[in-house]
C-alpha cells in the first residue's frame, strides 16, 4: 500500500466511500460551488471550449488543479482501483519526458494554491515534495526515474484528483500514449491506449457529423504554452461510485435497474466532468484531465434553478445522446421526480444559481 | 489567441560567426523562462524605434531545465530590418519581447532512427533537436551543410558532442550533400527532418518522396506568419463605435478594449461563439478560424472576431 489508510488527516476532507456502502456526500458548501454545466434550458453537443482562466474565489476553476474535500478518500478510492488493476495506468516509452513535464505542472500548481498542505521545493533538479493530507514526505531527482516510488506521471496522479492523460502530438494529430485513469464513465485507457483524437472518439453520436472533433482537433493542435482551455461535459451515474469502467461494467451496469420513485433522490448522481488542457512545455505533449464531480438529485433541487433547468434538459434531450450516456433505464422515473421540482418559472441564463 | 509574452534582457550577444550572432535571453524580472521542446520556435517583437517587427527565431538548445534560452540570427540583405537591427544596434542588456514558445517541428518520439538536414542558419531548430534526441538516447544522424567552415556557425561544438554521427559539407571545398545518398537503407520507421533554404528543403522533400518515404514519417521547418497583420479601420454599427484594430491584437481585442461586449468563448478560431455579421468590407476578409466552412468564407457575411481580420481599409461590422 502507498498510502496509510489509518492515519489521521486534517478534518476538512470527508472519510466516506465510492463504492460498497456508498457513503459519499457533498457538504453545503461542496453543493455551492459544484461546476453544474447548463448554462441554458437544454444541451446538445458543441466546442465548448474556454480559456482556463480563474473562476471566481472559492469556485472549482478558482485555481488551476481543484483540491476539494473529497481528495483524500478519491484517493483511497484509486489506490484500491490500482491494486485490482494495474493496466489502468499505463505509458508507452516515448511518454517519459511528458511524464515528467506533468509532474512539475501538478506539483507546482498544488504547492502554489494549497500551501497549507502541499509544498515543494527545488534546488536545481534536487526536489523535495511534501503532501500533508496524505502524510507523504519525498525527495528526488527531476529526470531520475530511480529516485521515485513509481513513474512520475503515476507518482503524482495518484495524489491529485482527477484522471489524467498525455497525448503526443504527431501527424497533425493527438495521440493517447498514456494514462492514468480510474474514475472514467464508461470508456477505456486499455482499450484506447495508441489511438488518436478521431479514433478514441469513434462511439461519440452526431459530433462527428457536426464537425466538432474536427475543429476541436485544430484548435487543439495549436494549443499554446501557459494558455490552458477547459470545457465541461456531463452523464449521471448510479450510485456514487467513481470508477464506472468497462472493465468493472459487471459491478456497475446492474444498478442502471435499481432506480425507483422512491430512491432517485439520493441514488441519481449528476457526474460533471471538469476537463482542462495543458501543452506541455519539454515534450510539446498535451495533457488532459478530466476531473469528475458527484452530486445527488437531492442535493440538486437544494437550488432551485439548478432544479428547474436539469429537469428540462434530461426531459428535452436527444435520444442518441441519453442512450450515449446510458440514461435510457432510469431517464423516465428522473424526470418525473424532478418535474416536482420545476414550477415552469423562467431560468436566467448562466451556470451560477440565482 | 495572442500568445503569451516575455519580457526578456540580452545577457549575452556573441558573433558565432560574420554573419551570425547569437543572443542569450534571460527573463527581465530574473524568474527562470520555462523549459522548451526541441524544434520550438519563438516570436521576437523588435522595436527599432521606428516600428515593430516580429521574426519567428528557433531556439537553438532545448531547456530542460528552463532558464535561458538561445537565439541565433542571421544577416539577411532582403530582411525587412530585423536582422539588420539585431547585428547592429542591438546591444547587451538590451529588452526584448518573446512570445511563448510553440514547436511546430517536433521531434517524432517513436521514430527507430533520425535522420536530420540542415542548410546554414537552418541548423539552429536542427542543432536542438540533435541534443534531445542524443539526450533520450534514441539513434540519429546529422547532414549540415555550409557555405564554408569559416561560416558554420557551431560547426566545432556539434563535431565534438556528436562525433562521427555528424557529416559536413563544405561548399567552398566543393563537398556537396547528395540527400540521395543518405536516403536508401535507412531502417522501416526512420523519420526525416530538413531546415534551411527553401530551395533546399523543396530538394529533399522531392528526392526523399521520389524514393518512396512516406510524407507522414518526412518533417519540414515552416515559419507560420505569427498572429496579426497590417493595422485596419473597423466601425460597428449598431454601437456607433470606431476603432483601429492594431498590428498585433485581433478585433476582439480592438472591440474590448473600446469597452464593446461581444459574445466569446475559446478565442482560437473553433467555437464558433464569436461569429458576427459582416455589414460591409472594404478589402478582403482573411479568415483564420476553424469554423466557417469553404462556402460561408465565400459568401463573406460572417468573420469570426477572434481570430480572422481585414486585409485593406476598412470593416464594418454588425455589433
Ligand atoms: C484531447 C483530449 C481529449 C480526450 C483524451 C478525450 C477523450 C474522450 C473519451 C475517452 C471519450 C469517451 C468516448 C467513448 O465513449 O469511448 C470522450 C467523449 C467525448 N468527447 Fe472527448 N476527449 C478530448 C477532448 C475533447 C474535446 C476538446 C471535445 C470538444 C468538443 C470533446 C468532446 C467529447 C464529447 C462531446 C464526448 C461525448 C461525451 C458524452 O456525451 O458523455 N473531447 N472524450
Ligand atoms: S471565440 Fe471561439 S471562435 Fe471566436
Amino acid at each position: 500500500m502507498f498510502l496509510d489508510l489509518e492515519r489521521p488527516t486534517d478534518a476538512f476532507f470527508r472519510t466516506e466511500t465510492f463504492r460498497d456502502d456508498y457513503s459519499f456526500a457533498n457538504s453545503e458548501a461542496a453543493i455551492r460551488r459544484f461546476p453544474f454545466p447548463f448554462d441554458r434550458d437544454a444541451y446538445m453537443y458543441a466546442v465548448n471550449i474556454e480559456q482556463h482562466m480563474p473562476g471566481p474565489a472559492k469556485s472549482a476553476t478558482e485555481f488551476p488543479i481543484d483540491i476539494d474535500e473529497h481528495y483524500v478518500a478519491e484517493m483511497i478510492d484509486r489506490e484500491k482501483v490500482l491494486a485490482e488493476d494495474p493496466l489502468r495506468c499505463q505509458s508507452l516509452p516515448h511518454m517519459i519526458t511528458a511524464e515528467w513535464d506533468l509532474l512539475e505542472l501538478l506539483m507546482t500548481a498544488m504547492a502554489r494554491d494549497y500551501p497549507a498542505w502541499f509544498s515543494l521545493t527545488c534546488d536545481g533538479d534536487r526536489w523535495h515534495w511534501i503532501n500533508r493530507p496524505l502524510g507523504l514526505d519525498q525527495r528526488f531527482t527531476f529526470g531520475d526515474t530511480a529516485t521515485l516510488p513509481f513513474g512520475p506521471m503515476e507518482y503524482i496522479t495518484r495524489q491529485c484528483q482527477g484522471d489524467f492523460c498525455l497525448l503526443d502530438q504527431r501527424q497533425d494529430n493527438l495521440w493517447m500514449d498514456a494514462g492514468l485513469v480510474t474514475t472514467q464513465a464508461d470508456w477505456s485507457l486499455d482499450f484506447d491506449l495508441g489511438m488518436n483524437f478521431i479514433e478514441w472518439h469513434g462511439p461519440v453520436p452526431l459530433a462527428h457529423e457536426m464537425g466538432v472533433f474536427e475543429r476541436a482537433l485544430k484548435f487543439l493542435l495549436n494549443l499554446q504554452l501557459g494558455r490552458p482551455i477547459r470545457r465541461l461535459n456531463w452523464t449521471m451515474t448510479v450510485n456514487p461510485r467513481l470508477d464506472t469502467s468497462p472493465e468493472n461494467y459487471h459491478r456497475w451496469g446492474i444498478d442502471r435497474t435499481t432506480v425507483t420513485p422512491e430512491n432517485v433522490g439520493d441514488k441519481v448522481h449528476l457526474r460533471v466532468e471538469l476537463q482542462a488542457l495543458w501543452r506541455l512545455p519539454r515534450s510539446n505533449a498535451i495533457v488532459f484531465s478530466i476531473r469528475c464531480y458527484l452530486i445527488k438529485m437531492r442535493e440538486v433541487v437544494s437550488v432551485p434553478k439548478w432544479a428547474r433547468r436539469l429537469h428540462r434538459v434530461l426531459r428535452d434531450l436527444p435520444e442518441e445522446l441519453a442512450d450515449y450516456k446510458g440514461l435510457t433505464n432510469y431517464r423516465a422515473t428522473t424526470v418525473d421526480w424532478l418535474s416536482r421540482h420545476d414550477d415552469g418559472a423562467p431560468t436566467s441564463p448562466g451556470f451560477t444559481p440565482d | 489567441m495572442r500568445a503569451l509574452q516575455y519580457t526578456v534582457r540580452v545577457s549575452e550577444a556573441e558573433a558565432v560567426t560574420p554573419r551570425v550572432r547569437r543572443l542569450r535571453l534571460v527573463a527581465a524580472d530574473g524568474t527562470a523562462l520555462p523549459p522548451v521542446s526541441a524544434g520550438a520556435h519563438t516570436v521576437v517583437s523588435i522595436d527599432t524605434g521606428e516600428r515593430v517587427i516580429r521574426n519567428a527565431y528557433s531556439l537553438t538548445a532545448p531547456s530542460l531545465s528552463g532558464g535561458a534560452y538561445e537565439i541565433a540570427v542571421l544577416r539577411t540583405p532582403e530582411s525587412r530590418g530585423g536582422s539588420a537591427f539585431i547585428h547592429e544596434r542591438l546591444r547587451e542588456g538590451d529588452s526584448l519581447t518573446l512570445s511563448a514558445p510553440a514547436n511546430f517541428f517536433p521531434v517524432n518520439r517513436r521514430a527507430r532512427h533520425h535522420v536530420l538536414v540542415a542548410g546554414g542558419i537552418g541548423i539552429t531548430p536542427i542543432a536542438a533537436m540533435a541534443e534531445e534526441i542524443f539526450r533520450l538516447g534514441a539513434s540519429f544522424e546529422l547532414h549540415y551543410a555550409v557555405r564554408s567552415a569559416h561560416d558554420g556557425a557551431f560547426c566545432r561544438e556539434l563535431a565534438a558532442r556528436f562525433g562521427g554521427r555528424l557529416h559536413l559539407y563544405c561548399g567552398e571545398r566543393q563537398e556537396r550533400l547528395q540527400v540521395q545518398a543518405v536516403l536508401p537503407n535507412q531502417p522501416l520507421g526512420t523519420h526525416l527532418y530538413v531546415c534551411g533554404p527553401e530551395r533546399m528543403i523543396e530538394a529533399v522533400l522531392a528526392d526523399a518522396r521520389a524514393a518512396g518515404w512516406p510524407n507522414a514519417n518526412l518533417h519540414a521547418e515552416r515559419f507560420v506568419a505569427p498572429a496579426g497583420g497590417e493595422p485596419f479601420s473597423l466601425f460597428l454599427r449598431r454601437s456607433q463605435r470606431s476603432v483601429t484594430v492594431g498590428a498585433d491584437e485581433s478585433v476582439l481585442e480592438a472591440i474590448e478594449r473600446i469597452g464593446v461586449e461581444a459574445p466569446h468563448l475559446c478565442r482560437g478560431g473553433a467555437c464558433g461563439e464569436c461569429i458576427t455579421a459582416v455589414s460591409h468590407a472594404d478589402g478582403t476578409l482573411d479568415h483564420r478560424d476553424h469554423f466557417l466552412s469553404a462556402a460561408e468564407r465565400d459568401a463573406g457575411e460572417h468573420v469570426m472576431i477572434c481570430v480572422s481580420r481585414l486585409k485593406g481599409r476598412e470593416l464594418v461590422l454588425d455589433l
